[in-house]
């Protein structure tokens, strides 16, 4: 590696690679080619910088110049003017950062004011396709630590000290489930890492790996060691191309460099890695399914106990654990668990990374210390609520998560306060909802995604979450009644008693939520026959005001179904039997004449 | 990779190459005025020659960065440092040449070379 004045750091995490970062990336290089500075820039590809909503995102240092939407016309402008000239081009800096005359640190603005970066440490910092650069941010230091100077026991106690809880949604402390492992009997035991994140508009787990794939190599082997396992895999969803090209780049340079294989660093101990591809299931994400399905069976779980760590992979004692719990380890045995342990809330330690979706400014992966409140991810790291709306709830958890209402958005975020309030932390997905947001809506998209989802093994999920589905459908198409309510709670409550896995255990939950702070919305469906935020088109009629109708005649001109009639110059009426709710009229009419009710 | 040592040492040698990347770096910063003016008048050659001598000497931590026209267009090629702890120094009329007693004097001893000195070029 040489010595190179600047580096231009261009995101190539999934979001960016999709606004075509690629071809960003290719022309940057060749105008710096063209104008001679290729032995004074380098140009280094990165893993997700979290601010996905303004990608492509490319980011000059030693200035530290943080440039947003930039289109792969816009790099000749940056070659001619930033690297050439030394002028930094003020039109494509993330506006926050620009000040009169310099630009401020991105650490000041206030999507990264509050954010604390743990598990993210690396992402949009290092070239996650090498492995030398991982190393220069102390990579692998952790796991020449551990193999030189502790005992496994003492390793095992050191995450103990620190309070990690697993993020995989669940937030069993790690640490005991190190120390199961540890003790659990058996000639071979396994380290399994679990990147199959399916809950819908998370990708947490994906941009660490995209980004920084060798922290959750180096801490597999940290947990091989400490448990006493010799063979690691890594079950990733094969429609995460990127990270699992990278992940194997990574496997293969740490194996190049005796960090994977036999007697690593000199010592006894041997432990290596390969990568098992998930077809998308959700349900394979939920452990014994996803070890099963390692196996080379059909994705579906079993009942618990025998526990993983007990009876795992190939009736083996296995560790599991998720990708971001992984990416803190070795920096807890860097940093010391004390270290972690100041960090957060009493009974919840370290940072916690979001996916922040929906209806939000700042659309991107943040990481947050715990304890923070949603009041502050919403309001100050997600910048808001787009057109001046206004917050009505936000979803955690996902699927088997729950909503928090806008009444409780100063709730800290962290374990213990979510259950509380009958939502959980979940693996990381976070969905803001606004005021146009229908939350029986929303209730029954997850269902609908559960029903999809389940893997069919047992009764109360298969056919108890399709009867609540049903019921949804009923509501929202202007059915309902106010028995169905009463229905749908008791089906909940049955089907969380007796499904066998997690799935569907969880699945009632964001109906439970919703019901519980938006029983209202449900009734106005079921008594009124309406929907309050105008999402439910059963429920909904398009009208046209005659008072501001002026009888131009185009909304009967756009109206795809001809359901729009009258005489031009008088006003104009729509036939609600004709009419399919598309809204063109609404949309078309230049008067605000056309309203939905 | 068989020993913490050689880890070591491709972290050093690495880090040097990335450090810059790090946004609260404590090293020094040389800051070359490479406008229209600063280009004329030979600033990549000082430049260049910045970068040569760092690499020479094994300074992590010293970036090198570009500045744009700070309106004194006769004394350049202008070059500014700035070192923790000590003022802002700017370099006027900056020949490759000296380059070399800059980087050693200055940045290496914390010894600024007042006769190079934007104040003294003037006179
Ligand atoms: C339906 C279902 C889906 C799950 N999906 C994931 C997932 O995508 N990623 C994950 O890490 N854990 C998932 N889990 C949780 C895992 O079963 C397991 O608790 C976790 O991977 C353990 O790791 P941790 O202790 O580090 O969190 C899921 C659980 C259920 C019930």
């Amino acid at each position: 590696m040489e010595l190179y004045r600047s580096h231009v750091l261009v995101c190539g995490g999934t979001g960016c690679t999709s606004s075509k970062s690629q071809l960003v990336m290719e022309n940057m290089e060749k105008y710096i080619k063209e104008y001679n500075l290729d032995k004074e820039v380098k140009v280094v590809k990165t893993g997700c910088f979290g601010l996905c909503a303004l990608g492509p995102v490319v980011v000059v240092y030693p200035e530290g110049a943080f440039y947003s939407m930039v289109t792969p016309e816009d790099t000749k402008e940056i070659v001619e003017e930033h690297l050439l000239k030394g002028r930094i081009v003020k039109r494509l800096l993330y506006s926050p950062t620009a000040e009169e005359d310099d630009i401020k640190s991105l650490n000041e603005v206030d999507f990264y004011k509050k954010q604390k970066r743990i598990a993210l440490r690396n992402c949009g910092v290092i070239n996650p396709e090498i492995i030398d650069e991982y190393i220069a941010f102390d990579g692998y230091k952790a796991l020449g630590k551990v193999l030189t100077e502790m005992t496994p026991e003492q390793v095992v106690n050191e995450i103990k000290e620190s309070g990690l809880r697993g993020r995989g949604g669940g937030g069993f402390p790690t640490g005991l489930k190190w120390d199961f492992t540890a003790k659990a009997v058996g000639d071979q035991k396994y380290v399994a890492c679990n990147a199959d994140e399916g809950d819908p508009g998370a990708f947490m787990d994906r941009s660490i790996l995209e980004g920084d794939p060798h922290s959750v190599i180096e801490a597999m082997a940290i947990a091989a060691y400490a448990v006493g396992a010799n063979q690691g895999y890594i079950y990733i969803r094969a429609e995460y191309p990127i990270a699992v090209k990278r992940l194997q780049i990574a496997i293969g340079q740490a194996r190049e460099y005796g960090l994977l294989g036999k007697n690593i660093f000199g010592t006894d101990f041997c432990f290596d890695i390969d990568i098992r591809l998930g077809a998308g299931a959700f349900v394979c994400g939920e452990e014994t399914a996803l070890m099963t399905s390692i196996e080379g069976h059909r994705g579906e779980p079993r009942p618990r106990p025998p526990f993983p760590a007990v009876k795992g992979l190939f009736a083996k004692p296995t560790l599991l654990n998720n990708v971001e719990t992984y990416a803190n380890i070795p920096v807890i045995i860097n940093n010391g668990a004390k270290w972690f342990a100041e960090i957060g809330t009493e009974k919840s330690k370290g940072t916690k990374v979001f996916a922040l979706g929906g209806k939000i400014v700042n659309t991107g992966l943040v990481e947050i210390p715990m304890g923070t409140t949603l009041r502050e991810i919403v309001e100050e790291i997600g910048g808001g609520i787009p057109n001046g709306k206004k917050f009505k709830a936000a979803q955690t958890g996902g699927p088997s998560g729950g909503c928090i209402p806008a009444s409780l958005i100063d709730t800290p975020i962290d374990y213990d306060s979510l259950i509380s309030i009958g939502a959980m932390m979940g693996s990381g997905g976070l969905i803001v909802m606004d005021e146009t947001t229908c939350m029986v809506d929303i209730a029954k998209f997850f269902l609908e995604f559960t029903v999809d989802e389940s893997c069919g093994k047992c009764a109360p999920c298969r056919i108890g979450t399709r009867r609540m589905l049903e019921i949804l459908e009923k509501i929202t198409s202007g059915k309902g009644e106010m028995e169905d309510i009463e229905k749908l709670k008791k089906l909940a409550n049955g089907i969380k008693a007796s499904a066998l896995c997690g799935l569907g255990q969880t699945a009632p939950n964001p109906v439970l939520s919703t019901l519980r702070y938006f029983e209202d919305e449900y009734i106005a469906h079921v008594v009124d026959k309406k929907c309050p935020a105008g999402v439910c088109k059963d429920l909904l009629q398009y009208k046209i005001n005659p008072e501001l109708c002026k009888g131009c005649s185009l909304c009967a001109r756009n109206c795809p179904v001809q359901a729009i009639s009258g005489q031009v110059k008088s006003p104009f009426t729509i036939d609600p039997e004709k009419c399919i709710k598309c809204g063109v009229c609404a949309s078309s009419c230049k008067f605000n004449a056309i309203s939905k009710q | 990779m068989k020993s913490l040592a050689e880890l070591e040492a491709l972290r050093k040698s690495t880090l040097e190459k990335i450090n810059l990347r790090k946004e609260d770096g404590d090293g020094a910063r040389v800051v070359v005025g490479m406008a229209t003016c600063g280009i004329a008048a030979g600033a990549r050659p000082v430049l260049n020659a910045f970068m040569e001598e760092i690499a020479k000497r094994n300074l992590d931590n010293v970036t090198v960065t570009q500045t744009g026209c700070i309106g004194l267009c006769q004394y350049e090629p202008i070059v500014e440092i700035y070192t923790p702890g000590l003022e802002k120094v700017t370099y006027a009329k900056v020949k490759p040449e000296m380059v070399a007693q800059i980087v050693t004097e200055h940045i290496v001893n914390g010894k600024p070379c007042s006769q190079y000195t934007i104040g003294n070029v003037q006179k």
